[in-house]
């Protein structure tokens, strides 16, 4: 919920941008202020939220709006396609050498998971019938090989290491003849925490990386990490040329803007996620969710994908002229609960609407029933009845009601707010307001 | 270039406001001094040259220069709206004092940096009564354990007694970790096995802290994320203890917060201060290349003071926080 109020002022952008048909500039440059704040906020670094800014705003001006959105929604539908291109692929895969061991090295800032991520990436492939190891080189921070060895046990997977008087790079070439004679296919080198800007720490990563050249080189990175990402990212990918990057904590609610920032800056793919403490959380990569996640309205583009995907176009244009006209009939209803039927659960809609997501909804809840009966309640009805309610009388509405296994008082007051409905149609006039209501042609429910 | 600010007559200046934590390293120039202004070095360069260049490219200052003003508070951590409001204040001021020269602005900038954290500074660690408490809580990875060692071996200098409570019973090595720390300052760890109830070794740690006459007692927990409800439940319970039992004496409840973090760390403060009443910050890895403006946040919105900087690996890369010291490093201009 914390970023009700984001969505909200997204909701409010949007309302304000009217008009159909192309997508002006201003109306792109109104929404595009929210999105740059929605990026900052969500810890992208500002430079790369200008440029992606300015190439969504040339993407946007003269483009088509689709008929089932509205200006705004357009305008985040090209902000969402476009950063979840930017965000890469769902790539978490392993690149295995041709010749066991294929070894992978873990890097990164202190604290940022990587013991953690390795007992994780270890039971990954032990799942995946490889038989890994683990070499403890973070001869530094106090009892980091005891904590690689505390996971080592946790996920069943041998630890190689050669206490912390050794230098790594030694310690990496001894585990290396280590993993050839005990038949280890995989070999997974914890190294400590460093910071980029420590030439001698580097220095240590290099030598490893010259004598064993790792088939992986994996930046390990939190989430939560704000503007300096793209520092640190830079300076791994140009010490060590990483070959991809493992994005920690992501269980927490960080916006994880840092995973654009270095996308942008390495263009290196973001293999997996660390989604939690225990060692079984860890996950591919969506490119989408995190897209998502940044923006922080994921429900309301899922409502809009879900939008495109399951209302016919001209099915829409055709009932929207129906109502003007007063001709909507029973028949029509039908095909829209078919419709909204595609879409998913009431409830999960709601939710998906910004600004009604939350407290407002919360004590309100639609009975999916209610859905089965009103169908069963019109296929009760026979062609003319649909078209023409107005033919039912007293004995029609008893029949009804046993066709439909409901009650009498139910085919009444569906009835009832039929007619309701069709008048409110009439004064509204046209689907587009109705749908800024946030009404969604769904006045049977509530 | 970069002016020396801790030597001549600014170090006698700025000696007496510094907290005990550092009066022993305060003498010599290099040591622990030195080693801030290394780390906030790195720190310094950013903001400072940006807002140099900036301010020299203008003849006059206008929105163009507000704008970027912005961006660079922003590329700090700083935040959207802490920014916003910071520079509308800027433009109050600027207006106010009928500046019209943009060589003046980052004084002005400065000032109101300088305002936020002092409104709210509170150097001094609330460590008064004997025995005292410190409690240490925080998300995973920002350097509790870390920072506990530090502490644990400042106090210790000072000659106090220290008892050490290895309350992160969850993550892997935890318990050796802060019990090498331990041994590095002769301090005593009170430690359960790993798994363990992490209230139960607190508790006990209480109880050794009271009966063996310790002056500080320094309580580990393990790193959790704020929005892990269970977890911060729990933690919730170990304070219902830990506030039972200490009723009456001094008690400090520090969050650690690591410099890289960007706004989530306003969402863990929140969080954090309603389960434990956070009283202070630690705000540590300053010697990376990450500003830490954060901290301006935090200060901002939620008025949680900052207490301590860690600004390096090293036993003694710990300070008490200044905050004029802070925003002049981050903003000295070599005059």
């Amino acid at each position: 919920m914390i970023f009700e109020g984001l969505s909200e002022k997204l909701q409010n952008t949007f309302s304000k941008l009217k008009g159909k048909g192309k997508l002006n500039e201003k109306d792109v440059n109104a929404a595009m202020r929210e999105v740059k704040m929605a990026l900052l906020e969500a810890d992208v670094n500002f430079k790369i939220v200008k440029d992606f800014i300015n190439r969504v705003k040339e993407r946007s001006i003269g483009d088509e709006v689709l008929e089932s959105l509205t200006p705004g929604q357009h305008v985040i539908k090209i902000v969402r396609d476009e950063l979840t291109r930017l965000m890469g692929e769902t790539q978490s895969k392993i690149e295995f050498g041709s010749k066991p061991p294929t070894v992978i090295m873990m890097a990164g800032l202190q604290g940022a998971g990587k013991t953690t991520t390795c007992g994780k990436l270890a039971l990954h492939l032990k799942k995946q019938g490889k038989r890994p190891l683990m070499v403890a080189c973070d001869i530094y921070r106090p009892a980091a090989i005891n904590q690689l060895e505390t996971v080592g046990k946790g996920v069943d997977v041998p630890v190689f290491s050669m206490g912390d008087k050794e230098k790594p790079v030694n310690i990496a070439k001894a585990a290396l003849e280590h993993a050839r004679k005990n038949g280890n296919d995989v070999m997974i080198i914890d190294t400590a925490g460093r910071l980029h800007i420590d030439t001698d720490l580097m220095d240590e990563l290099r030598q490893i990386d010259r004598e064993l050249n790792p088939n992986e080189k994996l930046l390990v990175v939190d989430s939560m990490t704000g503007q300096d990402a793209v520092n640190v990212a830079k300076e791994f990918n140009e010490s060590l040329e990483i070959t991809g990057v493992i994005l920690t904590k992501l269980d927490g609610d960080t916006r994880g803007g840092a995973a654009l920032s270095i996308r942008g800056v390495t263009n290196k793919p973001i293999k997996f996620v660390g989604m939690g403490e225990k060692l079984d959380e860890l996950e591919a990569f969506h490119p989408d969710r995190m897209a998502s996640r940044i923006l922080g309205m994921g429900d309301m583009l899922s409502l809009i994908e879900k939008a495109e995907a399951s209302i016919d176009q001209k099915k829409a244009k055709e009932l929207q002229e129906k109502m003007r006209t007063q001709q909507f009939t029973f028949e029509d209803f039908l095909e829209q609960l078919e419709q909204i039927k595609n879409m998913g659960s009431i409830g999960d809609m709601l939710n998906m609407i910004p600004g009604m997501g939350g407290k407002q909804m919360k004590n309100l809840q639609v009975d999916e029933k209610e859905l089965v009966y009103i169908e069963a309640i019109i296929q009760s009805m026979t062609p003319d009845e649909r078209v023409n309610p107005s033919i039912i009388n007293g004995s029609r509405r008893k029949r009804i009601a046993a066709g439909s296994g409901t009650t009498v008082q139910r085919v009444n007051k569906l009835i009832k707010q039929f007619e309701q409905t069709r008048k409110m149609m009439k004064q509204f006039g046209n689907m587009d307001k109705l749908k800024k209501k946030g009404k969604m042609n769904m006045p049977f429910f509530g | 270039m970069l002016k020396d600010w801790f030597s001549g007559k600014n170090e006698e200046e700025t000696k007496d406001e510094k907290n005990e934590l550092s009066k022993e390293e305060d003498q010599g120039t290099g040591g622990f001094f030195g080693r801030l202004k290394e780390g906030l070095t790195k720190t310094k360069k950013g903001i400072t040259d940006r807002v140099d260049d900036l301010v020299k490219s203008y003849t006059k200052i206008d929105e163009d220069l507000f704008e970027e003003l912005e961006e660079i508070l922003i590329s700090a951590d700083i935040g959207v709206n802490t920014t916003m409001e910071v520079i509308d204040d800027l433009r109050e001021r600027v207006k106010e004092n009928k500046v019209t020269d943009p060589g003046e602005i980052k004084g002005l900038l400065k000032a109101i940096l300088i305002e936020v954290l002092e409104e709210i500074a509170e150097p001094q660690l609330n460590i008064g009564t004997k025995p005292s408490l410190i409690m240490v809580v925080g998300v995973n990875g920002v350097g509790k354990t870390t920072s506990i060692g530090k502490i644990a071996h400042h106090l210790k200098k000072e000659g106090k007694n220290v008892l050490l409570a290895a309350g992160d019973t969850f993550r892997a090595g935890a318990i050796d970790q802060l019990k090498i720390w331990g041994d590095r300052s002769e301090i005593d760890v009170i430690a359960h096995a790993e798994g363990s109830d992490s209230a139960a070794v607190i508790y006990d740690a209480i109880h050794a802290a009271k009966s063996r006459k310790m002056d500080v007692l320094i309580c580990d927990t393990a790193g959790r994320l704020h929005n892990k409800k269970n977890l911060m439940n729990e933690l919730g319970k170990v304070f219902k203890i830990v506030n039972r039992e200490w009723e009456g004496l001094a008690m400090e409840s520090l969050l650690v917060v690591d410099a890289t973090t960007g706004q989530n760390a306003i969402q863990q403060a929140k969080v954090f201060k309603e389960v434990t009443k956070i009283s202070g910050l630690v705000l540590t890895k300053l010697d990376g290349t990450a500003k830490g403006g954060i901290v301006i946040a935090l200060s901002r919105e939620l008025k949680i003071p900052v207490k301590l900087i860690g600004v390096g690996e090293k036993i003694d890369d710990l300070q008490p926080f200044d905050p004029k010291a802070f925003v002049d490093a981050l903003f000295d201009d070599g005059k």
